[in-house]
């Protein structure tokens, strides 16, 4: 078999794993109707105002700084693939290709991007 | 290893005289069908049956850990009816159907969370020849499969519309997405050792000897790198502050019920396995035996044993450690979450495959 049909039939299973649990779920779960169950569940005191509010904008920042680390991991599982054959000159060019991401890392540091206000 | 033993247990004769055998008395496209039917009630057998092992597990070791009993009365001495009774209570509750929710995003959401784990489970090479997904691209692959997870979960606290479910996604969605970083350096560290990929590559690399002991203490380190990030990324404790039931109640999962709780439920405890398992098969050399140079008599009766018995047991030795300090470390702030990852262990990991490099390139490791 190739790799995309085991690939087909693993994401296929995953799905018929959920469906059918949640199939025999619904088949032999009790079922009543109370206006209170369809509220959001907030230790039994009824919830006040906006439920989708804004959140801390400490978590975009760390995501974007995630997005420029994880795309260099990206850029380097290729070169650690083949890392011992291209011996000294590969290893010069990634550190090179790393120095000016630590020095991003390091500019994020020091205008506070990695404190937690 | 002895070769002879390699290819006495390898599946590979027996998976490849089962497709011959079939194309014999069916058309090829049938037998493809039928394989893939098999491989995918394998995969559910194996996965419902880890779950059950894995959250009886846990509670008995908990137990342990903080002086009480754990579950003793189900099913006679040592509680071991306690998880079929658990599944079946899961089973026959309601599902809550919520008034404002966004109704499909929050159908959407254990499955997601499923297919992430799904996928990256049937990543894990059990067995020599018995491995569902080997690609080319292995444990980039399966890094890429699992960060699937993280949307699952951000989806489910959007989507419940409850403010307890919001703030326990965000946590939880910055917190896996920064030690994704570290899990992927360390990662690559073992690419840059084995110097190749592909999961079964990379075991077969280790014949000679565990990655863990032929990087130095270099490896090591980013063992442990790798089991601080792997616990985070699974979202269990120290770092569960996504579902800090002190102040949550239980996080992005909160407004969900029954069965749809219990995917979420099912997700972290095989989210855990293969956590385990790829350290297993990254550090401590897959399914190949233990051997200790010079001891022949020794390495021959290791041979012995076959490759998913060393498997299981390598695999079970790493859940048993990250239960370990799951149950022994107090619960993080979101700061010390991140200042953790970003101030200290993004640093080092970098600092650890850098000198991975230099003592591959220069030829030190073993």
């Amino acid at each position: 078999m190739t790799e995309f049909t085991l690939l087909t039939v693993v994401v296929l299973t995953a799905i018929v794993l959920v469906a059918a649990a949640l199939g025999i779920a619904r088949l032999l779960a009790p079922r009543s109707f109370n206006p209170q169950k369809g509220e959001p569940y907030e230790c039994g005191v009824p919830t006040r105002g906006e439920t989708w509010f804004q959140f801390h904008a400490g978590y975009y920042l760390y995501a974007l700084l995630f997005l420029v680390f994880d795309i260099e991991t990206v850029f380097l599982f290729p070169w650690a693939a083949v890392a011992g054959k291209l011996g000294v000159q590969g290893l010069v060019c990634v550190a090179f290709f790393l120095l000016i991401l630590v020095l991003g890392l390091a500019y994020a540091w020091r205008k506070g991007a990695l404190e937690w206000k | 290893m002895n070769q002879a033993f390699l290819d006495y247990y390898s599946l590979e004769p027996l998976t490849g005289w089962i497709h011959r055998t079939l194309c014999g008395v069916m058309p090829e496209d049938w037998a493809v069908f039928l394989e893939g039917l098999v491989i995918g009630v394998v995969i559910l057998l194996a996965y419902a049956l880890l779950a059950v092992v894995l959250i009886y597990m846990e509670r008995r070791v908990c137990g342990a850990f903080q002086c009480r009993i754990g579950p003793n009365r189900v099913g006679g001495r040592g509680g071991l009816l306690q998880v079929p009774a658990d599944v079946l209570k899961i089973l026959t509750k309601e599902i809550i159907r919520l008034k404002k929710s966004d109704h499909l995003l929050y159908e959407l959401a254990p499955y997601l969370v499923i297919l992430a784990s799904v996928v990256s489970f049937s990543c894990l090479p059990w067995h020599k020849g018995a491995q569902v997904l080997d690609l080319e691209i292995g444990v980039f692959f399966v890094l890429a499969a699992s960060s699937i997870g993280v949307l699952g979960i951000l989806l489910a606290g959007w989507s419940s519309n409850s403010k307890y479910t919001l703030i326990g996604a965000v946590r939880s969605g910055a917190m896996i997405i920064s030690y994704e970083l570290s899990l992927g350096i360390t990662v690559l560290t073992m690419v840059v050792l084995s110097g190749t990929m592909s999961i079964s590559g990379i075991v077969e690399s280790q014949a000679g000897g565990w990655n863990i002991f032929r990087g130095h203490i270099v490896a090591v380190v980013a063992f442990i790198i790798y089991l601080i990030a792997g616990n985070a990324e699974a979202n269990r404790g120290p770092f569960d502050l996504a579902e800090a039931e002190q102040e949550l109640t239980a996080g992005y999962h909160t407004e969900y019920s029954g069965m749809h709780f219990g995917f979420f439920y099912l997700a972290e405890y095989l989210n855990l396995f293969i956590t385990a398992g790829i350290a297993t098969t990254l550090f401590l050399g897959g399914w190949m035996p233990f051997h200790v140079a010079g001891l022949d008599g020794f390495n021959a009766v290791m041979d012995y044993i076959p490759g998913i018995v060393w498997f299981l047991g390598k695999t079970f030795f790493v859940v048993f450690l990250l239960m370990w300090i799951r149950w022994t470390f107090p619960r993080l702030r979101i700061d010390q979450v991140l200042t953790l990852e970003w101030k200290y262990l993004m640093p080092l990991s970098l600092l650890v495959m850098m000198v991975m490099t230099v003592f591959k390139v220069f030829g030190l490791v073993f």
